[in-house]
């Protein structure tokens, strides 16, 4: 079984090497500030061994936007899943991991496309799936689609009309 | 005489037979050879994650089949494993197996597909694809007797699945069990040792090892480097540390060894599915959960080693009866994330071999 490692524990070993990059920490996640996630995602990579990056999502909160790596070791088998808030709406900044996994290449540019936030230092940061001149980013909860069937969708989701 | 050259730049695609969809290649020449590569996505976005936080979970059910529609059951199978794992749903036995019997006939139809579709980039025209259409044919029935749909197939449910298999499932899935292994001999007679396969593929599209982990491919593009890496067995789910299976892994991470992977995993998959319909039980197929049914707050990551590599959903609910936001890992996606890497160097013709061996499916890459 792939073994979690405990945010706390991890959140302890970063604060030695970086004082004050961990806003907060719990048995799942540690939560790292943003301008510090590229040196706290480095250390721990060579520390922890996390070679593998899983997967990145994006969550917009509406009053901060969320972003969550899962990151895996294959040699020992545990991942660690690090987190991190862009409280900026008109224009989050972020920066990339890219340089140290290529595989955040396309997951960044699609959080770029979908959410809007920009990852600095990432080598080719534009639309993935929807054209230039598409105005807003479908995936924040301020986007609104019509529903089929009724509805409009709002901040908070569907209101049934 | 200095000859006056220059680059040339190509698209292939998104209207190519041998895009697999709706793929698209901007690749600069220098002379025959490709000095570089950008990939256009997005001919098939329909803006399914947006869509998905408008219905509610159960309706998403559906939705996940229209991913990668060549191996529906692995998508249900990871959207319902990470809303259980939100809601903390349990599943009975009898339906932990037929879900497992299910998602290995499905990597075996998705398997057939990509090495058919794999030869037919190479040159081999639809004759290898009738074979293997032949034998997912099979599994195509064995999927409609069950419920009733051959490709999308809305199939399981939080907490078990939407139907119990019929009389004649049984007998059906054991006369294909048997006759498989039968059939991917055929296969290795046909092509295995063929000297055209061979030249076309042994050492080209050269993927080391260091670079798929550090890439985040998975799945067979993963596996042919040399990485023992099958969530099945690194990180188990659902009931996959009862059954007795290897991890097939290649050597060179070339063409070659990305086909052979779909080969060795087929048989692995067969004798997966041969120990599940030993030791299925008698009982309930589902744990009733109410179609509008709300997930307490909280967030959740699930995910199976789909045909293609680790498939993922990262589902965060608010506490209501529609899912706040719905996010799929696509492993399609990400292991063309070194396709650029892989081709460059070759000619036109290796880099539509080497696109073919990676196996996608553009529901996924586009969502």
């Amino acid at each position: 079984m792939t073994k979690p490692l405990s945010g706390s524990d991890i959140a302890q070993q970063i604060g030695d090497q970086f004082p004050d990059a961990v806003t907060d920490s719990n048995e799942t996640a540690v939560f790292v500030r943003s301008e510090a996630l590229l040196d706290v995602a480095g250390f721990l990579k060579e520390s922890l061994d996390l070679n593998y990056l899983n997967n990145i999502t994006a969550v917009d909160y509406t009053d901060y936007f969320e972003l969550t790596y899962l990151f895996t070791s294959l040699a020992s088998n545990h991942s660690l899943v690090i987190k991190t808030r862009c409280e900026e709406r008109d224009n989050p900044r972020v920066p990339s991991v890219v340089s140290l996994w290529q595989g955040a290449d396309f997951q960044e540019r699609e959080i770029y496309d979908l959410l809007g936030i920009s990852f600095d230092g990432h080598p080719n940061m534009k639309r993935i799936f929807l054209w230039d001149g598409f105005q807003g980013y479908p995936l924040r909860k301020d986007f609104i689609i019509d529903v089929p069937g009724g509805g409009k969708a709002t901040k908070q989701g569907v209101n049934d009309a | 005489m200095t000859l006056n050259t220059e680059q040339v730049i190509i698209n292939i695609g998104p209207q190519h037979p041998s895009t697999h969809g709706v793929f698209r290649m901007r690749v600069t020449f220098d002379g025959e050879v490709i000095i570089d590569m950008e990939p256009v996505f997005g001919y098939l976005h329909r803006g399914i994650e947006k869509l998905a936080e408008h219905k509610t979970y159960v309706q998403n059910i559906p939705f996940t089949d229209r991913l990668d529609y060549l191996a529906a059951m692995s998508n249900n199978f990871a959207y319902v494993l990470a809303v259980e794992k939100l809601a903390g749903i349990e599943v009975p036995e009898r339906a932990e197996y037929i879900r497992i019997i299910m998602a290995e006939l499905m990597r075996i139809s998705s398997h057939l597909m990509g090495v058919g579709f794999f030869l037919n980039d190479m040159g081999a025209f639809m004759t290898p694809v009738l074979y293997m259409l032949r034998e997912r044919e099979k599994i195509l029935d064995l999927f409609e007797m069950a419920c009733g749909q051959r490709l999308t197939y809305n199939y399981m449910r939080f907490g078990g699945v939407s139907h119990d298999i019929p009389g004649e499932f049984m007998p059906a899935l054991k006369r294909f069990i048997d006759e498989m292994p039968g059939y991917i001999d055929e296969y290795d007679q046909l092509i295995a040792e063929n000297e055209i396969v061979l030249a076309r593929t042994k050492g080209i599209g050269i993927l080391s090892a260091d670079q798929a982990i550090n890439a985040s491919t998975a799945g067979p593009v993963l596996r042919a480097t040399g990485v023992k890496w099958d969530l099945r067995k690194a990180d188990p789910y659902s009931i996959y540390d009862r059954f007795d299976f290897d991890v097939p892994t290649g050597t060179n991470g070339d063409n070659y060894d990305r086909y052979r992977m779909k080969i060795e995993e087929m048989k692995q998959s067969v004798r997966i599915v041969k120990q599940a319909m030993e030791q299925l039980p008698q009982g309930e197929i589902c744990t009733r959960v109410s179609p509008t049914f709300k997930p307490p707050k909280g967030e959740a990551y699930g995910r199976v080693e789909g045909p293609k590599g680790e498939l993922g959903f990262f589902i965060v609910s608010d506490g209501s009866a529609k899912p706040y936001r719905f996010k799929v890992r696509p492993p399609a996606l990400l292991n063309l994330t070194v396709l650029r890497e892989m081709i460059i160097g070759w000619k036109l013709a290796d880099a539509i071999v080497t696109f073919g061996s990676i196996d996608i499916c553009m529901g996924e890459v586009d969502r």
